[in-house]
């Protein structure tokens, strides 16, 4: 029974909150309640902050081997995406013809359902990204 | 104090399947099935796609048109007889995407094809009495039709939204009634896949008696006639139905084309209306009046009038696609992949 | 601090063993390595075990207890403690018994590593070796382990013009050492047609340039080296023992294109062991995709960044060359039983320094270098090793 693991993160798996520090303001996401930059100056000064969901492609693969949430999608594209404010968010790429993908790619987030517990279990929304 | 719409945005996936590549499964001539239905193609949703993401789509879409800070919707109610859980509402979980959560209300509503109308008339109310400031309405479907059943060729997915108040109001509802009765033409019982229908019955005594009984009854009230609209929007289970209620009651082509929308994407269910609506605010000016009447089997009809006002001037259009964008971004695709995508294949278990 | 020295090892066959336990292939391994040590068993202080996921892919966990036990080793009720670090757990399983005998806390202590993949199914194995990456920020979202891998391709594909076919090389030379290793899982020559025709796992990475599911165990025995030559005529010495950490997540570095904790880890082993890496005659790397040699063999500092596609296409890395990379085979080959890699990885070294590593033999063998990974990189062991002269 997997729902509180993932209840917990919906802020972020829904609307991309991460944390900016207070000190030296990088962003940064999934959310970290210390700065690996400024340490122990960080603490208490992680700030929740929302990115706003549109950045370019890094990297990418066509994912043929799928696992067994992921096998009515494939082949689906995996990509890392470079968010606008730097940060970096690995995700799907939906709606795009496998041929247009490519690196430097821009695109947006979308809410899309990204896996459940079975027929009769919980289903797990989150982000992912479809071209702009 | 005038109540309307303050915002909308709209939702549809992006896959395709005309009718001619149904009827070759099941032996029936498709083509002229979807002649008779007037259903060119219809809207597919993908694997990772359900009324709850559709719901978001479109919200999130509507937002980015105004200035309107989530976190004063008092209300989101969402209208769907696809609702992904049976219990544990699809409204809550759009609610948090939104971030409209947690100092508000929130339901899931089902009156077949007009739950979307019948969630705009709520909000409507509420705002209207003062009890919120806005009011967020969504009418999102990915219906099923059973394989090889009529409602195949025209059972699709879409959805709009509509955030309504009182203050920046793109369009003034004027007036909304409604016709309500007992009449089983369309059900599904509880942990069935697929609906069931009355056939013809689905048609006179239904549909026609209760669109044309509703929208009688508005043009009553506000002592007009179809000629005082600009556009006007029918519930249309197939491309055909829309067309000939609209010139029973006296509306011309014109008034009806920009709202009609099934003969490129199919039956929208509780999408339907709303997507409509949104199809003709893309477009409308300031001072064109719509003619808007929702059906939903079981049965009954929600009209309205409404104005357009000349804040749709200020409404940031281009922040969300339009329906013309939407209906135009599509991928065709084969019965073998449609019956994938809507889980209609019989998969075994994982063995691990 | 002591110096330490490998007086025994002992493995399995790496393959798909149907017949044998979690616990055979420990134990197996483990007593193949007290016989090579010489060893009557009394002398052994404590008992290190590398293995990644026991409880998901066997239902069992606590086996740092159950290799002890079905060992014979709790009469004397010596420690035994279990090490976990995805695909580094064998490598830092030979790390803490490094640090045991170095600090002076115990004297003899064997290593060992295991892993028993083929009592699930190969969508669940799958899922399970996914769990060395951020299940909740990467792997739930659908990237698989391979696919994190094949973005790393991509994109040092991307930054250094590396081609596809020198990543297909790699599998290539590695079969081919693996053709010369009887314990290899895999021992024969494949073409670099067949690799780039391999069935597509994640683009642009196909099922050839995926090391395979494997069961098997490996282990040492490490003995402080002054007490060495009591036990073996052939100590082989630890010159160093290096370990570095980084973002779990592979999209929270400041680049894909190369393991930093590779980099750190062998810097910090180089200094130790006061050594370059042009000293260094074989390594053996953690190729459990053919990119992740090409990043391994740059970040490890014996090729530019950037070359390491080329160098290996070219025959630089190939067994008669200056520098032998993987002449076990690596794992693509030799097979790559998650947790006891790390020391199948000493074992061959040993092998190759003792010089008893008979048609894969390197040549006048002096240095070795190990590289086992943990995750996408983050998680990176370097152990140097050296013959006693």
């Amino acid at each position: 029974m997997a729902v509180a693991r993932f209840w917990r993160e919906n802020a972020s798996r829904y609307n991309l909150i991460g944390t900016k520090c207070g000190v030296c303001e990088r962003v940064y996401f999934p959310p970290r309640s210390v700065c690996p930059t400024c340490h122990r100056a960080s603490i208490g000064k992680m700030e929740p902050f929302k990115l706003k969901g549109e950045g370019e492609v890094l990297t990418f693969s066509i994912v043929h081997e799928a696992p067994s949430q992921m096998e009515m999608q494939k082949p689906y594209v995996i990509a890392i995406v470079e968010m606008d404010e730097g940060v970096r968010i690995t995700g799907q790429i939906i709606d795009a013809e496998l041929d247009d993908v490519a690196i430097g790619m821009k695109v947006r987030t979308t809410l899309r359902k990204v896996s459940d517990e079975g027929d009769a279990g919980v289903i797990h929304y989150g982000y992912k990204f479809m071209p702009l | 104090m005038d109540v309307g719409i303050v915002s909308y945005g709209a939702y549809i996936p992006r896959y395709r399947i005309v009718p001619q590549e149904i009827g070759k499964v099941w032996g029936t001539d498709g083509e002229s099935m979807g002649r008779g239905l007037y259903i060119l193609s219809k809207s597919v949703p993908g694997p990772d796609e359900d009324v709850i993401t559709i719901s978001v789509e479109a919200a999130r879409g509507s937002l980015r048109r105004c200035n309107v800070d989530p976190k004063q919707i008092g209300a989101i109610y969402v209208g769907s007889e696809s609702h992904p859980y049976a219990v544990k509402p699809t409204s809550s979980i759009v609610a948090e995407a939104i971030e409209a959560s947690p100092n508000m209300t929130a339901a899931d509503f089902e009156f077949a094809c007009k739950a979307g109308t019948a969630a705009i008339q709520c909000c409507l109310g509420l705002v209207g009495s003062g009890m919120i400031k806005y009011g967020m309405a969504i009418g999102a479907d990915t219906s099923q039709g059973a394989p090889g059943d009529a409602l195949e060729y025209s059972a699709s997915a879409g959805g709009a939204a509509f955030l309504l108040g009182s203050e920046d109001i793109i369009a003034k509802i004027n007036r909304t009634v409604s016709y309500t009765t007992d009449t089983p033409d369309f059900w599904r019982r509880e942990g069935q896949d697929y609906p069931s229908h009355g056939g013809r019955f689905t048609g006179e005594p239904a549909y026609f008696k209760h669109i044309t009984a509703a929208a009688k009854r508005l043009l009553d009230v506000m002592e007009t006639s179809p000629s005082d609209y600009d556009h006007a929007v029918f519930h249309q289970p197939n491309g055909k139905f829309p067309v000939r209620v609209s010139k029973q009651l006296g509306f011309n082509e014109q008034q009806i084309e920009t709202g009609l929308l099934t003969p490129s994407i199919g039956n929208t269910y509780s999408g339907a209306v709303p997507l409509g609506l949104a199809s003709i605010l893309d477009v409308a000016e300031p001072g064109d009046r719509i003619f808007a009447v929702a059906y939903g089997s079981g049965a009954g009809s929600d009209a309205f009038d409404i104005t357009v006002t000349d804040a749709i001037k200020d409404l940031r259009l281009e922040a969300a696609p339009t329906i013309k964008e939407l209906v135009e971004r599509k991928k065709f695709i084969d019965y073998a992949t449609y019956a994938k995508y809507m889980n209609k294949i019989k998969l075994k278990e994982a063995v691990e | 601090m002591r110096d330490v020295a490998i007086i025994g090892v002992g493995d399995t066959r790496f393959g798909e063993l149907w017949d044998m336990s979690l616990r055979d292939l420990g134990i197996k391994a483990g007593l193949a390595a007290v016989y090579d040590a010489n060893l009557s068993g009394d002398e052994i202080d404590a008992l290190y075990l590398g293995n990644m996921s026991a409880g998901k892919f066997t239902e069992q966990e606590h086996i740092g207890a159950l290799i002890a036990d079905y060992s014979g080793l709790t009469r004397d009720h010596i420690p035994a403690t279990r090490v976990e670090a995805a695909g580094a757990s064998g490598g830092l399983a030979f790390r803490q018994g490094v640090m045991a005998i170095a600090s002076g806390m115990q004297d003899i202590v064997v290593v060992g590593g295991a892993e028993k993949m083929t009592d699930v199914g190969d969508v669940l194995s799958t899922e399970i070796q996914a769990m060395a990456a951020d299940q909740q920020w990467e792997t739930s979202f659908g990237a698989t382990f391979p696919a994190l891998h094949a973005m790393i391709a991509r994109r040092h594909m991307h930054e250094y013009g590396t081609t596809r076919d020198q990543i297909a090389s790699v599998a290539v030379k590695n079969h081919k050492h693996g053709a010369l290793n009887p314990k290899a899982q895999f021992q024969r020559e494949i073409k670099l047609e067949s690799v780039l025709r391999s069935p597509p796992v994640a683009e642009p990475l196909g099922m050839f340039d995926c090391a395979p599911v494997s069961d098997g165990g490996a282990a040492v025995v490490l003995c402080a080296m002054d007490k060495a030559r009591k036990y073996t005529d052939t100590p082989i010495k630890v010159l160093a023992s290096a370990q570095a950490s980084d973002t779990l997540s592979l999209a929270n570095r400041a680049s894909p294109c190369r393991f930093d904790a590779t980099t750190v880890a062998a810097r910090r082993a180089f200094e130790i062991a006061k050594l370059e890496p042009k000293d260094v005659n074989l390594a053996e790397v953690h190729d459990s995709y053919t990119i992740s040699e090409i990043l391994a063999i740059e970040d490890l500092g014996f090729f530019p960044k950037g070359k390491g596609g080329e160098a290996t296409a070219d025959g630089q890395t190939t067994l008669g060359a200056k520098l032998a990379i993987n002449t076990s085979g690596g794992l693509k080959a030799r097979g790559d039983p998650i947790g006891a890699t790390g020391v199948a990885q000493v074992v061959e070294l040993v092998h190759q320094l003792r010089g008893e590593a008979d048609k894969r033999q390197v040549t006048g063998a002096e240095i070795g270098l190990a590289q086992n990974v943990g995750g996408t990189g983050a998680t990176v062991v370097v152990q140097i090793l050296g013959r006693v002269n």
